[in-house]
C-alpha cells in the first residue's frame, strides 16, 4: 500500500494512480513488436483523390507500409449495400479538409511522421461550403432533416402576447479538446483475434463496432480502456481513424499504435455543432409565460446526419400552455459532429435561458422571481408528475450564496471605476437516464470485494462512486473494494454518456450487493450463525473462499409514471471593463438538484468541471475556419482558448442531496451534463446585468462587448 | 520531422563561426518558438546551434545603463530585483507574456526573434507571403482578428506578438549585435521592420549576426508605469492590444512619457506623436484621451480586427490612467 498523507473515505479510488503516473492510458501500453501509425490528411475540402504517390514514403527509413483506400484490407460492412455512409479512408472521396486519407506505419513515431510528410495526393476538387451561417441562410430552399416539430396549444402564441420578445442566438463550433489525444493501439492477431487498447467511452460499443465492420465474431475482440484522459463525448463512437488502424494492423500483421495530433483533434473526431436559434417568448403583464417558440438550426455533415436535443428544454422547463419547437439540421462540408458535454441541451439552454432573462427584463422583473413564477408543477410535455424536483430550494440556496440581494435589476448599476458588475442566473436540465447494465460481484473470505462491469471512466470517478455504493451497503471499507471496468470481457454495460453511468451501473452494483448480503444471511442461517455475522466468518465457516453474484439491472415501470430529470442552477457574478471589453467572472455558485449525492468529492468535481467548461463556452471557446479553404485557423492550444486558472474564480458547489424516490435504488441522478447546461447563459445574463449589453453570439470576447451598444 | 544536426557551443565566437559556415543553420535558445515552427514545417534548419551555454545571461547595472544578456530567461529578467526596481514596465510586460513554463525557458534574444502567430503563417497549405513570398496573404480577406491596424502593407498585415518588445520599445533600449567581424548597436525601435515589400523579414538582424545583449538607459519611469494587455483569456493568450505606458510626473506636469503598443503592427509600435503631445501637459483624462486620439492617426481595420480601432485608444487611456494612479 502507498503511504497516504490525507485519507478521506470519499477520495477517488484511483487518485493515487492518477497523480503518480501509475494510471495507464491507452497510448502507454507496450506490445511486443509495436509499430507506429501516422495519418496523412486531405488538404482539400471536397472532391476525389485522383492519385496518391506513396513511393518516397515507402522508401523512407523504418517504414513498414503505407495504407490507403488503394490497398486497405477488406472491411465487409463497408462493401455492403447500406453500409456506413462514411467510408472515410475506405474511399477516394473527400468529405472534409483534414480527413484521414492514408496511414504510414513505421518502426518509430518520428519516422512515421517524417514519411507521412512525403505522401503526395492529387485531387479533383469540388465546390464546397463550410460556413454554417451561410448554409442556414441558403437552407430555405432545400429539404432538410431534423426532428419532428412539437406543438402544444396555439402555435407562435408569443406573437400575440401582452409582452413579447424575439431574439436570435448564435453558437460557434466548439471542439472537445480533452487533454488526452485520441487514438488506439490495434493488434490483429492470427485467426482474426483482435486486441485493442482504446480511448473510448464504451468498450462494448467499440467491440461491437469492430465486430460489425469486419464481420468477425464479437468474442474475437478484446477492448481495453481502463483509464481515459477525458472525452466530453468525442470518444462515444469509433471513428474512421480507429478502423484504419485496425486495418493497418491486419495489413502489416503487427500491433499498430496511432495517436493523432492536436490539430487532427479538430477535424476528425467530432465537435459541438454550430447552431442558430430563434426564441420567441410571450407573457402577460404579471409575468406568466403565455407562449414559447424555439426554433433551431444545427450543423451536421454532408455524409452523415447528426441530431441532438437542442429544443428539448423549451417543451417542459416552464409552465406554459402554448409551446412549439422546430429543429432542423443543415449540412456543411466538415467532419460529422458529435455530442459534447451537455450536448444539444447546452446549446438550447444558452438561447432559452438568455431569452428568459430578456423577457424578465422586458417585464422589469427580477429574472429569478420570473423563473420561480413560471416553475412548472408537472411536466406538461409528457403530462406526468416530476419524480423529484427541488428547483425553488436550489434557487434559494444559490441566490443566498452568490449575494443576489446585491443585484440591481437596472443594468449598469454597479460601477467601480471602469469595471461594471452584474449577476446572472440560469437553469440547466437533463434527462435523468437509467439504462441496463450487468455487474458481477465476488465477495472473498479475505474480506475483499471485487466488482466488475464493462463500463468506463472518462474522468468523473466511476470506480469511486461504485465503491461508495457497495461500501455503504455491505459495510466493507473502501480500500477492500475493487471496481474493475474498461474491459470488454466484463459483464456488459452501456457507454459512458448522457449522465447515466451512476444511475445505470450503480443500480446493478446495488442489486449485486443486496444479493450478496442475502446469500451471506442464508449461509449464516444454514450454518447456525447469527444473522448479523461478519461475511468473512460466514464464508470461512462454510469453507468458501468466495461467493459470486452477477446481476442485470434496469429501470421498471416507474419511468412510465414519472418524468425524471436532473436540474442545476447556476449563479454567476461578473465584472466587465468598459474600455477594454474584458469580462472577468468574479464568482460562481452552482447548485445541483440530482437526487442523492453518492460520491461527494467526485460530484463536486463534476460541477466544478462543468462550470469551467461553461466559462469556456461563454467567454473563450470557438473553432475558427477559413471558409475560403475549409481549414481550421486556430487548431492548437495557443489559439483555441480553453479557460486557464486565471480565468476561474472561486466556485461554490451545493447540492440538494435528497433521494429521488423513483429513479433507482440509490435515489441518485446523473450530473455530468447539468454541470454545464445553462451555464453560458448565466454568464451572458450577468454581462447584460453589468452593462446593458445583450450578447447573443458566443463566445463573449472583448471585441463583442465593445461592438455592442 | 526532417533530420537535422544538433551542435552545441559555449562561446560567442564559435557560435558565430558555426553560423557563418552554414547558410541553413539556426541558433536555438529556449526553443519555444523554433521547435513549433519546425514541427509545422515552416522552418527546416539543417543545423541547430544550441547557444544556451554561451555566457550571455547577465543582468546588471553598468554606469547609467542596465545590461541584459541575450540568453537571460524571460523569468530571470522579470524576477530580477534590479529590473523590478528600475524597469518595472519591462517586468510587467514579461509577466504578461506566455505562461510561467514558457517564460522559464524562453530567452530575451528568442523573444525578440519570435515570429508572428498568424494562423496562415503556420499552415503550409495556406497562402502566406511571410512564409512563402509571392503566395499571397491569407489574412487579408480571411481571419484577421489578431492582425495589424498600423502601417500594414498589401503583402502582410501580421503583428509582432511579443509583449517584452513593447516595453523595450518604450524604454529606448539599444540592441547589441555581434557579427563575424565586429559588434554593432541598433536602437530597439529600429530592430524590427515593417512588412512593406519584404514580409519575410521580421527584423534587421543579418544572417551572420547574433543578438548578444540589450542596453537600457535608466529613467524615472519607475513608479507611474503600467503594462496593460487586453486578451481573450486572463493568461496564456497573445495580445489583442497591449500598451506600455510610463509617466514621470512632477508638479502635476508630465515631464517624461513613454508609450508603445503591441498587437497593432508588424513591429512594437511606439506612439511618438502621443508622447510629444503629453510631454509638459497635465496628466488629466482629457489629455490622455487626446493622446489616444493622436495615436490612432492612419489606423486601418481589415474587417475582423476593426474593433481594435476602438480598443486601442481605449487601452491607451486606461493604461495611462492606471500608470498615473500608482504611487
Ligand atoms: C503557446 C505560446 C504562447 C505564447 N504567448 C506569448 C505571449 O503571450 N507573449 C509573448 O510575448 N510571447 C509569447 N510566446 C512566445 C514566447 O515568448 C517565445 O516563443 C519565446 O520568447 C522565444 O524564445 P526562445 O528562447 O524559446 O526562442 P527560440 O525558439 O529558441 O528561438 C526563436 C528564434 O530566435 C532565434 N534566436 C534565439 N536567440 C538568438 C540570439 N541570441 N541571436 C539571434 N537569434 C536568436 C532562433 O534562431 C530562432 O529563430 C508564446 C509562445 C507559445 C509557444
Ligand atoms: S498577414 Fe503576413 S503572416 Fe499572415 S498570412 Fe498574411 S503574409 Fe502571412
Amino acid at each position: 500500500m502507498e503511504k497516504r498523507v490525507l485519507k478521506d473515505e470519499n477520495d477517488r479510488v484511483d487518485g493515487i494512480y492518477k497523480v503518480t503516473g501509475k494510471a495507464k492510458y491507452f497510448a502507454e501500453y507496450e506490445l511486443p513488436g509495436l509499430t507506429y501509425g501516422v495519418l496523412v490528411t486531405s488538404t482539400i475540402t471536397k472532391g476525389k483523390i485522383t492519385s496518391l504517390d506513396t513511393k518516397a514514403a515507402e522508401k523512407a527509413p523504418g517504414v513498414i507500409s503505407v495504407l490507403s483506400h488503394l490497398n486497405k484490407p477488406s472491411a465487409p460492412a463497408y462493401e455492403q449495400e447500406g453500409g456506413p455512409a462514411m467510408k472515410i479512408f475506405y474511399t477516394d472521396k473527400v468529405f472534409y479538409n483534414g480527413q484521414p486519407i492514408a496511414m504510414v506505419v513505421a518502426n518509430t513515431f518520428e519516422r512515421a511522421t517524417y514519411a507521412a510528410s512525403l505522401v503526395k495526393a492529387t485531387y479533383a476538387k469540388e465546390d464546397f461550403n463550410t460556413d454554417f451561417e451561410k448554409a442556414v441562410s441558403d437552407a430555405k430552399a432545400k429539404k432538410l432533416q431534423g426532428q419532428p416539430d412539437y406543438k402544444r396549444g396555439v402555435e407562435d402564441a408569443y406573437k400575440s402576447a401582452e409582452v413579447m420578445i424575439e431574439a436570435k442566438y448564435h453558437l460557434p463550433i466548439e471542439t472537445h479538446n480533452p487533454m488526452e489525444l485520441h487514438g488506439i493501439i490495434a493488434d490483429w492477431r492470427p485467426n482474426n483475434q483482435v486486441m485493442v487498447y482504446a480511448k473510448t467511452q464504451g468498450v462494448k460499443a467499440t467491440q461491437g463496432t469492430i465486430a460489425n465492420v469486419f464481420k468477425i465474431p464479437i468474442e474475437n475482440i478484446q477492448v481495453n480502456s481502463e483509464f481515459v484522459g477525458g472525452g466530453f463525448g468525442m470518444a462515444l463512437r469509433t471513428w474512421s481513424l480507429e478502423i484504419a488502424t485496425i486495418m493497418a494492423s491486419k495489413h502489416v500483421a503487427k500491433p499498430v499504435k496511432l495517436v493523432i495530433t492536436r490539430m487532427q483533434m479538430f477535424t476528425m473526431v467530432g465537435n459541438r455543432p454550430a447552431a442558430v436559434q430563434t426564441i420567441g417568448l410571450g407573457a402577460n403583464k404579471d409575468g406568466k409565460l403565455t407562449g414559447i417558440t424555439h426554433s433551431a438550426f444545427g450543423e451536421t455533415s454532408v455524409y452523415e446526419n447528426f441530431t441532438e436535443g437542442v429544443v428539448n428544454m423549451a417543451k417542459f422547463m416552464y409552465q406554459c400552455d402554448n409551446v412549439n419547437t422546430r429543429y432542423t439540421v443543415v449540412p456543411v462540408d466538415l467532419g460529422v459532429p458529435i455530442w459534447m458535454r451537455g450536448p444539444g441541451e447546452a446549446t438550447g439552454a444558452f438561447a432559452l435561458e438568455s431569452a428568459i432573462d430578456e423577457m424578465a427584463h422586458a417585464l422589469d422583473m427580477d429574472p429569478l422571481e420570473f423563473r420561480i413564477k413560471n416553475d412548472p408543477e408537472k411536466d406538461q410535455q409528457r403530462n406526468k408528475p416530476f419524480s423529484d424536483k427541488n428547483i425553488k430550494e436550489a434557487y434559494r440556496i444559490g441566490s443566498g450564496k452568490i449575494g443576489w440581494s446585491e443585484r440591481k435589476n437596472k443594468p449598469g448599476s454597479l460601477v467601480n471605476g471602469q469595471w461594471k458588475s452584474g449577476y446572472g442566473v440560469s437553469i440547466g436540465v437533463f434527462n435523468a437516464n437509467r439504462g441496463r447494465a450487468s455487474v458481477k460481484g465476488i465477495l472473498k473470505a479475505d474480506g475483499t470485494l471485487v466488482l466488475q462491469s464493462a463500463t468506463s471512466d472518462i474522468g468523473p470517478g466511476t470506480g469511486t462512486g461504485m465503491t461508495l455504493i457497495a461500501s455503504k451497503l455491505l459495510g466493507i471499507p473502501n480500500d477492500k473494494i475493487k471496481f474493475e471496468l474498461g474491459d470488454s470481457s466484463l459483464p456488459p454495460a452501456p457507454s459512458q454518456g448522457g449522465s447515466a453511468t451512476l444511475s445505470t451501473v450503480g443500480s446493478a452494483v446495488n442489486d449485486v450487493c443486496v444479493a450478496l448480503k442475502s446469500t451471506i444471511a442464508e449461509l449464516a442461517a444454514n450454518s447456525n450463525m447469527d444473522a448479523t455475522s461478519n461475511f468473512i466468518d460466514v464464508l470461512k465457516k462454510n469453507n468458501l473462499p468466495s461467493i459470486e453474484v452477477t446481476k442485470q439491472s434496469q429501470a421498471g415501470k416507474e419511468r412510465e409514471d414519472y418524468s425524471m430529470y436532473s436540474f442545476s442552477i447556476h449563479f454567476v457574478k461578473v465584472k466587465v471593463h468598459s474600455l477594454t471589453g474584458v469580462v472577468k467572472v468574479d464568482k460562481i455558485v452552482s447548485v445541483g438538484d440530482s437526487g442523492t449525492i453518492v460520491s461527494p468529492k467526485t460530484a463536486r468535481s463534476q460541477m466544478v468541471g462543468g462550470a469551467v467548461g461553461g466559462v469556456g463556452m461563454a467567454l473563450t471557446e470557438e473553432s475558427i475556419i477559413d471558409h475560403r479553404y475549409g481549414r481550421y485557423i486556430n487548431n492548437n492550444f495557443a489559439d483555441y482558448h480553453v479557460p486557464v486558472n486565471a480565468d476561474i474564480p472561486e466556485i461554490e458547489v451545493h447540492f440538494i442531496n435528497k433521494p429521488d424516490p423513483y429513479i433507482n435504488p440509490m435515489g441518485a441522478k446523473g450530473m455530468g451534463e447539468i454541470a454545464l447546461i445553462g451555464f453560458s447563459a448565466a454568464v451572458a445574463n450577468a454581462v447584460f446585468n453589468a452593462t446593458g449589453k445583450r450578447i447573443r453570439t458566443l463566445p463573449i470576447t472583448p471585441d463583442k462587448i465593445l461592438a455592442t451598444s | 520531422m526532417i533530420n537535422f544536426q544538433y551542435l552545441r557551443t559555449s562561446s560567442k565566437k564559435s557560435a558565430l563561426a558555426l553560423l557563418l559556415k552554414d547558410k541553413n543553420a539556426k541558433f536555438i535558445a529556449g526553443g519555444t518558438n523554433l521547435i513549433d515552427l519546425m514541427k509545422r514545417g515552416v522552418s527546416a534548419p539543417e543545423k541547430l546551434i544550441d547557444i544556451n551555454h554561451v555566457p550571455l545571461k547577465q543582468i546588471e547595472l553598468v554606469g547609467d545603463k542596465i545590461i541584459i544578456g541575450a540568453l537571460a530567461s524571460n523569468t530571470a529578467v522579470a524576477e530580477n530585483e534590479l529590473i523590478k526596481e528600475k524597469l518595472p514596465l519591462l517586468a510587467m510586460a514579461l509577466n504578461a507574456g506566455a505562461s510561467a513554463q514558457l517564460r522559464n525557458v524562453a530567452t530575451v534574444g528568442g523573444n525578440m526573434m519570435q515570429r508572428t502567430r498568424c494562423g496562415y503563417f503556420y499552415d503550409t497549405e495556406m497562402p502566406c507571403n511571410k512564409r512563402k513570398p509571392g503566395s499571397g496573404c491569407g489574412a487579408i480577406g480571411g481571419f484577421n482578428r489578431m492582425h495589424a491596424i498600423f502601417a500594414t502593407s498589401d503583402n502582410c498585415i501580421a503583428v509582432h506578438p511579443s509583449d517584452m518588445c513593447v516595453a523595450l520599445a518604450a524604454l529606448d533600449a539599444v540592441v547589441v549585435l555581434a557579427g563575424p567581424k565586429a559588434e554593432r548597436k541598433i536602437l530597439f525601435k529600429d530592430f524590427h521592420r515593417l512588412a512593406g515589400d519584404t514580409p519575410q523579414l521580421d527584423n534587421n538582424l543579418k544572417a551572420d549576426e547574433m543578438i548578444i545583449r540589450l542596453e537600457i538607459p535608466l529613467n524615472n519611469l519607475t513608479v507611474n508605469a503600467h503594462y496593460l494587455k487586453v486578451r481573450d483569456r486572463a493568461s496564456y493568450a497573445f495580445a489583442l492590444v497591449s500598451v506600455a505606458a510610463g509617466l514621470e510626473i512632477s508638479n502635476h506636469k508630465i515631464t517624461d512619457v513613454r508609450l508603445a503598443m503591441g498587437g497593432v503592427a508588424h513591429k512594437p509600435w511606439r506612439l511618438t506623436a502621443s508622447e510629444n503631445f503629453l510631454r509638459g501637459k497635465e496628466a488629466t483624462i482629457e489629455n490622455f484621451e487626446q493622446a489616444a486620439k493622436l495615436a490612432m492617426t492612419g489606423a486601418k481595420g481589415f474587417g475582423e480586427n476593426d474593433f481594435k480601432l476602438q480598443m486601442a485608444p481605449n487601452t491607451i487611456i486606461e493604461a495611462l490612467t492606471i500608470a498615473k494612479s500608482k504611487a
